[in-house]
């Protein structure tokens, strides 16, 4: 089936669009907008509003018809990984763990760069999403930089701690993977590597890596806070962790 | 002041203060027992110490870490010192520090000469601060006729101070009274203040005192053109509060936002440190007439609105007792609470209409600052600006002071230009279709709206009647507020809190405390 978007006609291919060029407001403005229109491959392009945002720059309401048509049989779609929001992770925790789990992250080791392990923890969060902190049913302690291996496992029985997150921003010299590699030799000594959800994090840290590590999960540059409470969760829910 | 709308009793309101006042006093007690590396750091700026070492260290931090553990003496009488003892202006001095001068290594002086430069240096900064208050009141005087009321709030953001010129002188050409350039991400985190001018941020740019300069003269291009005095804003947050104040108030910013326990509840900075660090800047802030913006709104975006609308109206009142310890009069209170509350709400409009409205009567001489709809804001833009437009009509209606502008996509990008103009152009509309709305409405008597802000005042009450049995430095610890728990030795930043010993010297601290009747805690009744 052959589909293109709908104003008040069937295949009229009206299409709503706005936008701001860099010129002063005038006639030429109004024109440029319409050849830009044009030149997306609109036709009928119409300026139905226009507005000087200031001496050098205009804002455009347009119009425009496309004839560009999509076979919808053919469109095919790539099943993402699932990951929970803020409320699927606070629910899935009341329902199937039934009480709070306890989050601990560092940044171990002598790094001293916060940013990573702050933006998933710290109840601000980042871009929008919020930190680990602010989820009801997570307790979540941020321990800061430069944390030795032994006293975040010291900490994290401590709290009884749930799920372990590390990060590591600086990778010279290899330097992430002796840390890394460490934390988890020192876990399994303490015998506590099942007990707990383990995860790695860092914009050089990709998941295959920190699988191969031995860790739970890895994440990269692009993460954010409930993609790893979605995956914290789900692995103990996996676990039987009550 | 119009007549009360809500009819709310005012002796509760009077006990409220009460308990605010008997909150604070322990902390103020604390406070004035300890310095910071950062109140030391901000000292040697406001005696003219900037620039950086050769990788880029500032100045005030070497001098500050040469002097290690004996900040509990004060850093001011080191730099006196050494400005004494070689002869030199403080420009020559930052050079010889930048190039390895230790101030620790050099023989003292008699102490009076220490005093005497000491008022010299004092005198030149008041100077030039009280130069710039008056220009801003002469300028706002002038062009009082053009001021929207509530005044309009932009932000920008680009990360380039170069490309945030271009977007505020644009800003304001479209109406805006009020920029704001928001910070980089995790700048709040940073024990030093960056310098120079920058051009690489994330979600923000760099706050340094050259940024601050580059866009107060932009602003001051674009205002002599429209025949405005466009207000400039930046965040006195964070571990380097008493720093961005000075630097602000030496730049001619107008506002800052400054709250505080932000830092504390948000930030994970220790609860000590920003005590101590949030009364100078707030010293600084009164001294330079900067209009302080307290971040109340935040609480909101943790907690639910309706059902914790009481944590606001306390926390109001906190900063309010804390401001007043540091000498700031309330008309320049810029007090924070936000617009939060689910859409989906049966009656949600009056529920937040009852709060602004109880802000704009317990606080009537404060500029409110009132924050837009972010947590229920979605990809339907079109939901978006309606909801703006509700907020905007609460905005006028309850007289607040300074008007955050919502933006219709807030909940997907950071704002194109145009979605600045279309907020400005929603909030013109508002303002000038309803302006005398206010005067001539009154709330029914027992109404929702009245019986509503009645339950938060006495939620309010109780709140901060619990605060007061287990004291604020506990309260935080267990989770009274923002539902989050920092404990007492916990967080960033600790390390830089010292005693002061029994001769600590800060000649500044003392000038504003003075000029700004302060009254410390140890010596009242």
């Amino acid at each position: 089936m052959m589909i293109r978007p709908y104003g008040d006609t069937l295949n009229d291919g009206a299409v709503q669009m706005s936008f701001t060029l860099p010129v002063a407001h005038s006639a030429k403005a109004d024109e440029a907008a319409i050849l830009f229109g044009k030149k997306l491959g609109f036709k009928e392009v119409e300026v139905v509003h226009s507005n000087p945002l200031s001496d050098e720059f205009t804002f455009f309401v347009v119009y425009g018809k496309t004839e560009i048509s999509i076979d919808y049989d053919k469109v095919v779609v790539e099943e993402v990984e699932k990951s929970l929001d803020f409320y699927g992770v606070n629910n899935f925790i009341k329902e199937n763990i039934k009480r709070k789990i306890v989050v601990v992250g560092a940044c171990s080791g002598t790094d001293a760069h916060t940013v990573g392990i702050d933006a998933i923890m710290n109840m601000k969060g980042f871009d929008q999403h919020y930190g680990l902190e602010r989820y009801p049913m997570i307790e979540a302690f941020n321990l800061g930089a430069q944390v030795p291996n032994e006293d975040l496992i010291k900490k994290a029985i401590a709290l009884k701690a749930d799920a372990i997150l590390i990060s590591q921003i600086v990778t010279q010299k290899d330097v992430h993977i002796q840390n890394l590699t460490e934390f988890i030799e020192l876990l399994e000594a303490e015998g506590l590597r099942s007990k707990m959800v383990v995860c790695a994090g860092g914009p050089r840290i990709g998941n295959k890596l920190a699988l191969e590590l031995g860790y739970d999960a890895g994440f990269g540059r692009g993460t954010y806070p409930e993609n790893v409470a979605s995956f914290i969760v789900e692995k103990m829910h996996e676990r039987g962790v009550k | 002041m119009t007549k009360s709308k809500l009819n709310l009793d005012t002796d509760k309101i009077a006990k409220a203060r009460e308990l605010s006042k008997q909150i604070t006093a322990p902390v103020q007690k604390y406070i004035e027992k300890h310095t910071t590396v950062a109140i030391e750091r901000t000292t040697l700026r406001m005696m003219g110490a900037d620039g950086v070492d050769s990788i880029g260290v500032p100045i005030p931090n070497m001098v500050v870490d040469q002097i290690g553990d004996h900040i509990c003496y004060g850093a001011a009488k080191y730099y006196i010192n050494a400005l004494l003892k070689k002869g030199v202006t403080p420009e020559e001095l930052n050079n010889e520090i930048a190039n390895g001068l230790d101030l620790t290594k050099i023989d003292f002086v008699d102490f009076s000469y220490i005093e005497e430069k000491a008022q010299e240096l004092v005198e030149a900064f008041a100077t030039k601060v009280k130069a710039n208050v008056a220009y801003r009141a002469e300028k706002i005087n002038t062009y009082k006729e053009k001021e929207n009321s509530p005044l309009l709030y932009l932000i920008v953001a680009t990360g380039n101070i170069y490309e945030d010129v271009k977007q505020a002188q644009a800003a304001a050409k479209q109406g805006a009274d009020i920029i704001a350039v928001i910070r980089t991400t995790g700048q709040s985190l940073l024990d030093f203040v960056p310098f120079g001018p920058t051009t690489e941020g994330f979600g923000g740019t760099y706050a340094t005192q050259e940024n601050f300069k580059i866009m107060r003269k932009a602003l001051d291009e674009t205002g002599e053109e429209i025949g405005k005095y466009i207000r400039l804003v930046n965040y006195c947050s964070g571990l380097c509060m008493p720093e961005i104040a000075v630097m602000g108030a030496l730049e001619r910013l107008d506002m800052m936002l400054n709250d505080s326990m932000y830092g504390i509840l948000f930030r994970d900075i220790n609860m000590y440190r920003t005590f101590v660090d949030q009364k100078f800047s707030r010293m600084i802030n009164s001294f330079a007439g900067i209009v302080i913006n307290s971040g109340e709104d935040n609480y909101l975006t943790t907690s639910d609105a309706v059902e914790k609308a009481y944590t606001v109206t306390a926390s109001q009142f906190i900063n309010e007792r804390f401001a007043y310890e540091s000498g700031l009069p309330a008309r320049l209170m810029g007090l924070g609470h936000a617009f939060e509350m689910n859409p989906d709400i049966k009656n949600g409009f009056l529920l937040e209409m009852a709060q602004a409205q109880m802000a704009s009567e317990i606080f009537p001489e404060a500029p409110l600052k009132y924050m837009p709809p972010t947590k229920y804001m979605t990809g339907d833009i079109f939901k978006g600006l309606a909801m703006n437009t509700l907020f905007n009509f609460i905005a006028k209606s309850t007289n607040q002071g300074i008007l955050l502008l919502g933006m219709l996509t807030e909940a997907v990008h950071t704002p194109f230009m145009q979605d600045r103009f279309l907020a400005v152009a929603n909030a013109k509309y508002v303002l000038n279709n309803m302006a005398d709305f206010s005067d001539d409405i009154e709330f029914k008597k027992d109404g929702i709206m009245q019986t509503r802000a009645k339950v938060v005042l006495d939620e309010t009450i109780e709140f901060l009647e619990e605060i007061n049995k287990t004291d604020l430095f506990n309260a935080i610890e267990s989770k009274m507020f923002a539902e989050v728990s920092r404990p007492k030795n916990g967080g960033k930043g600790l390390s830089g809190v010292a005693e002061k010993a029994q001769d600590y010297y800060n000649p500044f601290y003392t000038y504003l405390e003075n000029e700004l009747n302060i009254v410390k805690e140890g010596n009242k009744l």
